[in-house]
């Protein structure tokens, strides 16, 4: 009997064990995005940008090129590496601490400025690196380190849905919100990954997507209780799904 | 029928591909890995594996390769 292999490991993810903790969602999206690299033969011209956070070692991972950039700071390099060559995939690969937080700003005007570059960014609901203090993402009543009685928005305010707030923005192309929580969900991720690069590569704009993914370690949880957290608590507030797509075809 | 490969250098026994098999195949094994860890491991005496790839779908670390038996009469890629 004959026996073909039906998944393993990209080429593009180089066959080292990663830092992250059992179970890290990370791992998940580094591998989608991976096999996406694979999938369109781009390897010899991606450029990923890498933040400041769990994800900071991840040039150690990608067979790629990578840039690492001040925190928060990835879209900005990623725009001067796009612009002066056109002809390279750029993607920024960011958290939400990096994202959401302190590069708001950049997160928010290089969607203004439609800037043809990708960003994957990985939405857990806490700072993970830093020991689980409370981020912009994290839920109202959630516990971290900084709110010990739970996220309350009478001082703390409230959770930011940043792909509803880039997706407004003319310049933003293709945005879409998924998780790594189950089988089904991973494999619309990995759809929305490839949708994403081939929207840079068709030069229509910006491109982001928002993943939803779990930190067992700062959430106190096993990991499976943690993807079970994720469907039950994240995606009620953080819904899934495409928010905005090119006008041409899909 | 299917046959799954778990590569215990980077297993790091997290347990999701566990609650992913349809089959309920897989466990958590006894032994410690070289990296300090309890891999999953395969039970599988009655071949009921389907090679479906769920498991390596969900695992963070891919440390997951997933056999299936090649069907007769289709072409090669």
């Amino acid at each position: 009997m004959e026996m073909e292999m039906v998944s393993g490991r990209p080429k593009t993810l180089l066959p080292v064990p990663t830092h992250y903790c059992p179970g890290c969602g990370h791992g998940v999206i580094h591998r989608l995005v991976a096999e996406v690299i694979d999938g369109l033969g781009i390897r010899e011209k991606t450029v990923v940008v890498a933040p400041v956070g769990c994800a900071v070692l991840l040039y150690n991972y990608f067979d790629v090129d990578a840039y690492e950039a001040a925190h928060g700071r990835a879209p900005a390099i990623a725009t001067g590496c796009k612009r002066v060559n056109p002809e390279l995939v750029v993607f920024t690969y960011q958290g939400d601490g990096d994202f959401a937080a302190i590069g708001t700003a950049e997160a928010v005007h290089v969607a203004a400025r439609g800037e043809k570059i990708t960003t994957i960014f990985v939405n857990n609901a806490v700072y993970g690196m830093t020991g689980g203090q409370m981020a912009p993402t994290t839920l109202l009543g959630q516990k971290t380190t900084t709110t010990t009685s739970g996220r309350a928005s009478e001082t703390a305010g409230f959770p930011i849905r940043m792909s509803e707030m880039i997706a407004t923005l003319p310049g933003a192309a293709y945005v879409a919100r998924v998780s790594v929580s189950s089988p089904k969900n991973v494999a619309q991720a990995k759809m929305a990954v490839r949708k994403a690069f081939e929207t840079q590569i068709k030069g229509l704009g910006y491109s982001l997507v928002e993943f939803l993914s779990q930190c067992p370690t700062n959430w106190h949880m096993t990991p499976v209780e943690s993807v079970r957290w994720v469907e039950e608590q994240m995606v009620p507030y953080y819904p899934l799904g495409e928010l905005k797509v090119p006008k041409e075809e899909y | 029928m299917g046959k799954v490969v778990i590569d215990e250098e980077f297993c790091k026994g997290c347990t999701l591909c566990i609650n992913a098999c349809p089959q309920h195949l897989l466990r958590t094994a006894k032994r410690v890995s070289k990296t300090s860890y309890h891999p999953a491991e395969l039970v599988d005496p009655e071949g009921k594996c389907t090679g479906c790839g769920l498991c390596a779908l969900v695992c963070p670390d891919a440390a997951i390769q997933v056999y299936r038996e090649k069907k007769a009469g289709v072409k090669e890629k």
